[in-house]
């Protein structure tokens, strides 16, 4: 569901803040000249095709890149090769998935470093790690293996791991790519209403129309900013093609702003003839009748 | 039955393979999830080129051995690290098989060599002598404590090294640590187990361990007890059977994996005979 932005800006208000930023990782450059600024309780949604510098732009604001000019701000201090503590989501296909942990072992390494000295978990944390697996419906799952779980309940275990330090800025990886559109659907309410509760959110992903329907504020890369602001100010052919470098049409449908797909239909056509299947030809030329 | 135990060098070598083989269960947890099963083959080679080094420059066996092989591990990390293309595999078998080379040159050249190194290679529990179990006893206490303290530190490292960083762990001291413990290791179970003898204890504890659990925790005493028993177990049927020390232990973990093949194969078998929730 949508919700008023956040994003209005005074001038001390952002708790981040990237000041010309040129970074990658060793000599490469990924991301070339970027200035952005984020308010507490954003829902920005990190937008662009494979290879834009999406999960560049994320590993920087965890002091995780080269800098080569300009600087990141988080919270108002300047990493200078630290790491700020936020919660993190990695991209699942990063995992292994044969690594022997259940489901609360890898909850309980988000507080590896708070939570004392020993190896066992203090009552606090583990009441904590079962409060937040509750919360996220997968209370009954602690003792599983990670590798028994379906691809939404997996999502939920890294998530519950980022939550459990209680991190008022959470950064998640393509929380959406491999998962159907209903458990897509419910992470993204999830991420709603912890947005709602104040925690500010910051995602990459490749789902344009989710995130029109979820997210307030968009930021399409491209190696550099190309635009950003509501989904409704973004969402042009334009700022798309320039993003995407891809013809993209969009579409207006009960209050939302979403992105067709242009289908490939000359070689169908032409096989349809020779086929002599009559039904494909009244296929529409762009994907707005499919809507 | 308890015949060996009245010789004194038998409850030398039974002791000394007993904390060895625990030794290498424990670290071979670590190692065998970070898929460097071959560092322990590969270390125990490039630490013989330590000791002959040492033995040159009539340095202590021990601590010229041991800095080498921590400079080895070092080395193997950085490599890795700086070079992902380079894989762990990779660099493995170029520092070692280097250090070993080196090992091998400095013999030839130096005319005045006599000591055997034949320990080193193969492993005599019979020349274990007090300082030996000095040595390893003060590894071991050393790296269960190391390893109790850095637990979840270790297990985060050792899961996702990039996502623990971010988490704010330390992970180049626990990587430096982690290299530390594994010289160590490797160097006092040259005399027990031999250079090319220690890979397998690092390795099959642990392998056999992951076929029984599925909990990191478990798997750690799994994989230590099972070492520890191996040691124990194996030098005491080699005073029957008459066989090497070495083989002994690594014949019997090695029975002990093929249990528990048979034990997973079963298992699985009768879990995929009852429907359970599968993956969406």
């Amino acid at each position: 569901m949508l919700h008023p932005s956040a994003h209005d800006l005074g001038p001390d208000q952002a708790i981040i803040e990237l000041r010309n930023l040129t970074c990658g990782y060793g000599r490469d450059v990924v991301l070339n000249d970027v200035s952005l600024r984020i308010a507490e309780g954003d829902f920005v949604g990190l937008l662009g095709p494979s290879g834009s510098g999406k999960t560049t732009l994320l590993r920087a604001l965890l002091g995780g890149t080269t800098v080569h000019s300009g600087e990141v701000a988080v919270y108002g201090r300047t990493l200078n090769g630290d790491v700020p503590r936020v919660g993190y989501v990695p991209q699942l296909e990063t995992v292994d998935w044969n690594f022997p942990v259940t489901v609360e072992q890898v909850v309980m390494m988000g507080r590896a470093m708070e939570g004392g000295p020993f190896p066992w978990n203090r009552s606090a944390d583990r009441d904590r790690a079962r409060e937040i697996l509750e919360r996220l419906g997968i209370g009954d799952l602690a003792k599983r293996h990670i590798r028994q779980l379906s691809g939404g309940q997996q999502q939920r275990v890294f998530l519950a791991r980022a939550l459990i330090s209680s991190p008022k800025l959470l950064l998640l990886d393509e929380p959406t790519a491999g998962v159907d559109i209903k458990t897509r659907d419910d992470l993204l309410h999830l991420l709603d209403e912890l947005n709602h509760q104040g925690v500010t959110v910051i995602m990459t992903t490749h789902e344009l129309n989710a995130v029109a329907a979820h997210l307030a504020w968009v930021v399409c890369i491209n190696g550099e900013i190309v635009a950003e602001g509501a989904p409704s100010d973004v969402f042009t052919p334009e700022i798309l093609k320039r993003t995407y470098g891809a013809e993209m049409p969009i579409i207006k449908y009960q209050g939302l702003t979403l992105v067709g797909e242009q289908p490939h239909t000359i070689g169908r056509h032409e096989g349809v003839h020779a086929a002599g299947d009559r039904r494909a030809t009244a296929r529409p030329k762009t994907g707005a009748g499919d809507v | 039955m308890f015949e060996p135990f009245q010789y004194e060098f038998f409850v030398r070598g039974l002791i000394a393979a007993t904390m060895v083989g625990g030794l290498c269960g424990l670290l071979g947890v670590y190692i065998v999830l970070r898929r460097m099963s071959y560092i322990g083959h590969g270390l125990s080679h490039a630490i013989f080129g330590g000791a002959v080094v040492s033995f040159v420059m009539s340095f202590n066996f021990y601590i010229g051995a041991s800095i080498w092989g921590f400079a080895s591990a070092l080395l193997i990390n950085a490599t890795t690290r700086r070079r992902p293309t380079i894989g762990a595999d990779a660099a493995i078998g170029i520092i070692t098989t280097a250090s070993f080379a080196l090992g091998v040159a400095l013999i030839s050249r130096t005319s005045t060599f006599t000591r055997s190194f034949d320990a080193a290679l193969f492993g005599n529990i019979l020349a274990v002598d007090n300082r030996d179990l000095y040595a390893i006893a003060a590894v071991a206490g050393f790296t269960i404590i190391a390893v109790f303290f850095s637990y979840r530190q270790l297990l985060f490292t050792t899961f996702d090294p990039d996502v623990a960083r971010y988490y704010g762990v330390p992970t180049g001291w626990i990587d430096t640590l982690f290299s530390l413990i594994l010289a160590a290791v490797v160097v006092v179970s040259l005399q027990v187990m031999g250079a090319t003898l220690i890979a397998a204890a690092i390795v099959v504890p642990p392998i056999v361990a992951r076929l029984l659990t599925d909990s990191f925790h478990r798997m750690v005493a799994i994989s230590t007890g099972l070492g520890a028993f191996c040691g124990l177990a194996g030098i005491w049927i080699s005073y029957f059977i008459d066989v090497s020390s070495g083989a002994s232990i690594v014949l019997l973990a090695t029975a002990f994996f093929g249990a528990a093949m048979l034990y997973a194969s079963v298992r699985d078998r009768l879990a995929n005979a009852v429907p359970t929730a599968a993956r969406g």
